[in-house]
Parts: C-alpha cells; structure tokens; sequence
C-alpha cells in the first residue's frame, strides 16, 4: 500500500481589506432581481404587493445540510418541524416528505398535522394548553404528549384509567444552562426536584409509559455550550429514572432553539458571521450525547425540534415603497407597503432589504417605516439606503420563521404567499384575504341592519 | 459550478472574484476540492480522491467537505 500524505482540513479565508470606496458609502447595495431565478417584478406583477415568496429548494437544501449535520455525527436522530414557525401545509408537507415528523403546540396545529397526512404516532404535542378532548385525542392516536405541569399529569392519569389506554408521554423540563432568560414557565424545573418528582408520580401509577425527556432552552440560543448542559442534566435524570424504575428513556428531545442568520437588533456583528452552523451545534449536540452515558449503553433517538434555523432563509417578502419623505429634523424617510403586521420580527432583528432593480450609488441615512397608522411600525432606522422613488420595488430577506404565523390584520387584509419549487414553478399557496373572509366571520344584529 | 468558473484560482490557494473585488486563500485540500468542484466532480467523487491521496476515513472527509462547501455556499462561490 502506498504511503498516504497526512490530511488537513480544508479551509477558506476571506482577505479583507478595507479600503473605503471613494463615494464615502462603503458597499454599494446590490440589487435583487430573482428568486430561485424567478423575476421579482414578474411575482409582483401578478400576485400583488406585497406578496411573501417561500423556496422549496432553499426548505430542502436548509433541512438537508440540517439533517446531514447531526445524522453523520449520531445514529439516531429525528426531527420534528415546530408547526408554529411556519404552519403554511404546503411548507409542513415538505418537512414531511424530508422526513419531518410533527411538533404541535395546539389543538389546531394537531388537526393540521394530521390533515398533513401524519400519523399520530409521530406528533410531539407539546405546549401548555391541551384541552381534555385534545388528551383523548392524542393518547388515542399513540402521539407523543409531553406534559407541561402537574394539573395536565394528573388529568392523563385520569384519562389512561377512564379510557384504559397507555399514554406515551414525555416530561418538559426546564434548567439552567446559562441562558438567559431562563425560560422557566414552561415544564418541571430540574434543579428543584420538580421534574424527578414528575418521573416518580408517572412511573409509580404503571399506567403511563415515559419514553422521552425534553427541553427547549430557548430561541435564537447564539451558543451551542448551553445544549450541552442541558443534555447533561437529561442524562443525568433519565440514568436517574432507570436506577429507580428499570424504565430506560427512549429519547432526548433538545427542543429548538438554533439562531438563523438574521442579525438581532444591536449586535455589533452581522448575524451571517456569527451565527453558529449546523454543524457547529451539531458538534456540540452530539459529542455530548455521546459522552454522556446512558441506561445499559443504549444511546437515545435525539429528537430536534428546530423552527427558525430551518425556513428564514427560505423567505421573502417583497413589495413597494409607497412615498418618500423628510422628517421634521431633517432626516429622510421612506414609506414601504410592508410593516410589523406581517413582519412582527421587525421589532428585534435588523432585517435585510434590497432594492429589485439597480440604483445609483447615491444613498442616505434612511427610516424604512411601514403602512400602519402606528408609531411602532418601523421596519429599520437609520440605515444607509438607496434612494428609491415612490412606486419601485424592493424585497426583505429572510423572513420565513414565524411571519406567516404570528402575522395580524390590522387595517388591512394579508397578502398572497406563492411557494416557488424545485422546477422553478410558482404556486400561490395561501390566498390573499379580501372583505369576504372576515365578512364570514362576522354576524350583525337584527338592530343594527338596514333593511 | 458556472459560479466558479468566473474565480480565478492560483495554483498557491489565491482565489479571487472579479464581480465583487473579494479575495481569499485556501489551503492544499481546499485547493483540491475547488479544483475537482469545477472539473463538475461529484461530492462522492471528492471525497474518494481525497480518500486515495490523503491519510483520511470517509466520515471525517465527508463531513470537513460539506463544512466547506457551506462556506463556499455562504461567500457566494458556489450555487
Ligand atoms: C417547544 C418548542 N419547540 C420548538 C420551538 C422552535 O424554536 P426555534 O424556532 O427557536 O427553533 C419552540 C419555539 O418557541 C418551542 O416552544
């Protein structure tokens, strides 16, 4: 056998140099013109404006390059899309076909999933509300209920007696990874006992079956190190549980919780340099489930429920400025047909905008607000922006997590979403809403009508 | 791989973008992989060549090559 040269990975450095342009701005903004090679202006010309735009290739390439990190890394890894990030079926049913299961928070995300074509067997319901008919539900259909607080264990405890089924649950737990806020209102608290106490009252009716452990330690977690705490002290608890019970934990679910490339509000470093990869929390994620031991050597399944990391990227929202204008102390506004009602996000990150068509190289200091009649609706400040006139088009990248959900209407009705898949095909796949659908929803008075 | 045709890349691991003036270097296996990338080779194909030459197993190839190619992805060298 031939000698082999010793291997070094390989690497890519980017040679910055700093030399100020001479027009003062430092980078002329570049336009954006397509998506997926789909003209923006062909989008707007017939969907209207606004319109949001989702990229089938960038879910799958995004879940991909997602699902590799972990899989080449451990054997036994799943993931379960969080509906609540972004529950359009159209984007549910990619996840799926990826291989996604289902990780619902409601009755109404339930229902959804299964309208998705999941099987109950592959929902993790989680969240505080689950309604004694959501319980019935769900303990019928085998789906994985991870239980919140005591008021909601007691209840299956008296639904798997009444109903003389075997619930399959798991407990929330929340901890202290060093994160902060510590989200403490949801699930048992580990370091009080509260969770071990969870463990021994379900175990000690024999009539539930605990087979995972979960936590979710927050959102846009910047640090991988905080997962590897957590997996720490589910390890602990599951070895814990077999000790005492002979009950082995057959997975840990780590939540969700990656940060997209978003830049938040008053980071001194763009998002896109900073933000761990998929690999990077990989890496952590599963060296530590790897170094932990657990019951008789058997490594849990490791469930992911990531939302935001997997379909940011994957969205846009494109649209048009509506007006110009000078505020009173001189500074330069602009007035754009997209606000916080569809961008709820705007309020903590600095999103990304781009005009559509080539500008000049002039550019100002500019206040990007939105149309809403409201002092908040302010979409960025102060940046330095190209001078776009009334009418002209822009378009604001990633924003596919938890826009199109926690979307509201107010003064105006929302606005088309087309879905642009692999082939490059656009599909409108949610309906822009007009005066009937809320005139459905709405009765009137025999007082109060006009005959 | 049309993108990374329009890079020039120096047999030392300079790489330059003429579109946007950016610069960087790479190292040996780096300048491998770009280099099979623009040939149209295959993830596979890379990570068998490397395999051959270099004292390396399959997962730790494979896994230091996607690493790359979403660097490569995330500096707009490659579609
Ligand atoms: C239980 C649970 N799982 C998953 C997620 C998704 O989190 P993220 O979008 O931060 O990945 C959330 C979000 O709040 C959550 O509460």
């Amino acid at each position: 056998m031939m000698n082999k040269k010793i291997y070094e990975r390989p690497v890519l450095r980017k040679v910055v140099e700093g030399i100020p342009n001479k027009f003062g701005s430092l980078k002329r903004l570049r336009p954006i013109e397509f998506i997926d090679n789909v003209s923006i202006n062909s989008l707007i010309d017939k969907y209207g404006s606004p319109v949001f735009v989702l990229s089938e290739k960038t879910i799958r390439e995004t879940y991909r390059s997602a699902y590799r990190a972990f899989s080449t890394r451990y054997p036994k890894v799943q993931f379960a899309w969080s509906y609540k990030t972004n529950y359009l079926d159209a984007v549910c049913r990619i996840f799926h076909q990826e291989g996604s299961w289902a990780e619902v928070v409601s009755g109404f995300e339930y229902e959804k999933a299964l309208d998705n074509g999941i099987s109950g067997n592959k929902i993790i319901f989680n969240g505080p509300d689950k309604s004694k008919k959501d319980l019935i539900r769900a303990i019928k259909n085998n789906s994985l209920i991870h239980i919140d607080h005591f008021d909601e264990l007691y209840t299956i405890i008296e639904l798997s007696k009444e109903l003389e089924e075997t619930p399959q649950v798991a407990i929330r737990i929340n901890m202290d990874t060093g994160i902060i806020p510590q989200w403490d209102r949801f699930g048992f608290n580990y370091e009080n006992g509260e969770a071990w106490n969870a463990v021994n009252r379900i175990l000690s009716t024999g009539k539930i079956e605990l087979i995972g452990l979960h936590t979710h330690i927050g959102t846009y977690i910047s640090t991988s190190k905080a997962y590897e705490i957590a997996i720490r002290k589910l390890a602990e608890l599951a070895n814990k549980t077999y000790e005492r019970f002979q009950t082995s934990i057959e997975y840990i679910d780590i939540g969700g919780g990656f940060a997209s490339q978003n830049t938040l509000q008053g980071a001194y470093l763009p998002a896109t340099d900073t933000t761990p990869s998929f690999d990077d929390y990989a890496h952590a994620i599963t060296t530590a489930m790897i170094a932990e031991k657990f019951p008789n050597n058997i490594a849990p399944t490791l469930i992911l429920e990531t939302g935001r990391a997997l379909i940011d990227d994957a969205g846009w929202l494109a649209g048009t400025v509506l007006a110009n204008k000078r505020l009173a102390d001189g500074n330069r506004a602009m007035v754009i047909d997209t606000g916080v009602n569809l961008m709820f996000t705007a309020f903590w990150y600095d999103h990304e905008i781009y005009p559509v068509k080539e500008t000049s190289f002039q550019s100002e200091p500019t206040t990007i607000y939105g149309p809403l009649c409201m002092n908040i609706d302010v979409i960025r400040k102060k940046i330095d922006f190209p001078l776009l006139n009334k009418g002209d088009r822009f378009v604001i990248k990633r924003v596919g997590a938890y826009t199109m959900t926690q979307w509201m209407q107010f003064i105006t009705y929302r606005p088309n979403i087309v879905l642009i898949d692999e082939n490059e095909e656009v599909h409108l796949i949610r309906k822009e809403e007009d005066k009937e659908v809320f005139r459905r929803q709405e009765l009137i008075p025999d007082h109060l009508k006009n005959d | 791989m049309s993108k990374l045709n329009s890079i020039a890349i120096s047999d030392n691991g300079f790489l330059f973008k003429p579109s946007t003036g950016e610069s960087f270097t790479t190292n040996e296996i780096g300048l491998i992989i770009l280099n099979l990338l623009k040939e149209g080779k295959t993830h596979e194909e890379i990570i068998n060549s490397i395999m051959e030459e270099f004292d390396v197993d399959e997962i730790n190839a494979g896994r230091d090559l996607y690493e790359f190619l979403d660097f490569l992805k995330k500096e707009n060298l490659i579609d």
